[in-house]
């Protein structure tokens, strides 16, 4: 675990597409541009797709780390691309 | 709107949420609208049904008529053991069962000067669809709108053609800068007399509830100063530009309708709805 300061964590590693993504947005908006939430998510699909669909909406992924249980944590600046 | 959704409506609106432009805020603006729909018929069935499926917490839909077996050809809100049930019953099951979440206001009556006031204000209406066959009930509903305030989506099919503008107050012409005064009863025939291929309604009754969603979501980009036209016999599109008439009756400067009439109807449009 990298010492990312979070302001928020969500776990989307019990839903399947696109509920993972969905599950993502309803975290980043209960914050406020540039605070930064961490994901919990599986391998495979939503690593995959989920960083990408985050870029798309303008929010900055800012570190990937894989867990030893095989999930992974991203940390993600809210609208950390649209400046 | 605080409420949060539950992990079955994430579900069930998973792909609007996912848009950018909709998102969970956009949903819940959606959650809480509240669209009335005039005519459960041709037009308003399509409308309603996608209404109700992007989850519009309120829909009204008014119409007095029973459902025929004519009109399960082109009305798909209704199936065939609704024959002779109250259209405004049918139409309510059928988005009831499609969606749980929707509360359907039924007006199993016909719109006229005397009631379309009430029932615009019975649920503060957000937004109007005109689902209509004739064009009294179009001018009624236009002048109505001016008075009250609230947008409104006009629409019309006939054989192989559609069309439908957004008024908005404020925004853009109404649809009397349009097209003045209704035409003399007979004039023009209505979908009844003419005939018309089922899908026109679902085409442009699905534009209509388009518009319903994007005036909901706030979204730029309605129909408000454009008569969108779609003819399916040459498979085009056709967007023409109407400009306000300032000396407009109801919506000009100076008005001279400022209260609501029924206008005359053709002697054989005794059931006005598609």
């Amino acid at each position: 675990m990298s010492d990312q300061h979070v302001d928020a964590r969500v776990d989307i590693t019990g839903v399947v597409c696109p509920v993972t993504f969905v599950k993502t947005k309803v975290a980043l908006e209960e914050l406020e541009d540039g605070q930064v939430l961490e994901v919990r998510l599986n391998g495979g699909e939503p690593i995959q797709n989920v960083p990408r669909s985050l870029k798309d909406e303008g929010h900055r992924v800012v570190s990937v780390t894989q867990s030893e249980d095989g999930t992974y944590l991203l940390a993600v600046v809210k609208g950390g691309l649209a400046v | 709107m605080s409420m949060a959704f539950t992990d079955e409506q994430l579900q069930r609106y998973s792909r609007h949420i996912i848009l950018k432009e909709v998102g969970v805020r956009g949903q819940k603006s959606i959650s809480a609208g509240r669209v009335l729909i005039i005519g459960a018929g041709g037009l308003g069935a399509p409308a309603a049904m996608y209404l109700a499926a992007a989850g519009v917490g309120t829909i009204g839909i008014a119409d007095a008529d029973r459902v025929d077996l004519s009109n399960l050809q082109r009305q798909i809100i209704h199936a065939t053991q609704d024959v002779g049930k109250a259209k405004v019953q049918s139409a309510k099951e059928s988005m009831n069962a499609m969606n749980p979440d929707v509360e359907v206001a039924a007006y199993n009556e016909w719109i006229n000067a005397g009631n379309i006031r009430d029932i615009i204000s019975d649920r503060d209406y957000d937004f109007i669809i005109d689902g209509t066959d004739n064009f009294p009930v179009k001018f009624l509903i236009n002048d109505a709108c001016v008075m009250l305030k609230k947008p409104f989506v006009h629409a019309g099919i006939i054989r192989f053609q559609g069309q439908l503008m957004s008024y908005v107050p404020g925004r853009g012409p109404c649809y009397r800068c349009v097209f003045h005064d209704p035409p003399p009863p007979d004039a023009v025939p209505t979908c009844r007399q003419a005939g018309v291929l089922g899908v026109m309604g679902g085409v442009i009754g699905t534009l209509q509830a388009t518009e319903a969603l994007k005036f909901l979501l706030g979204m730029e980009g309605l129909l408000v100063g454009q008569l969108l036209t779609y003819n399916a016999l040459t498979m085009e599109f056709r967007k023409v530009k109407l400009g306000q008439n300032p000396g407009c009756q109801v919506c000009g400067k100076t008005p001279s309708i400022t209260t609501l009439v029924d206008y005359e109807q053709a002697a054989c449009d005794l059931r006005p709805w598609e």
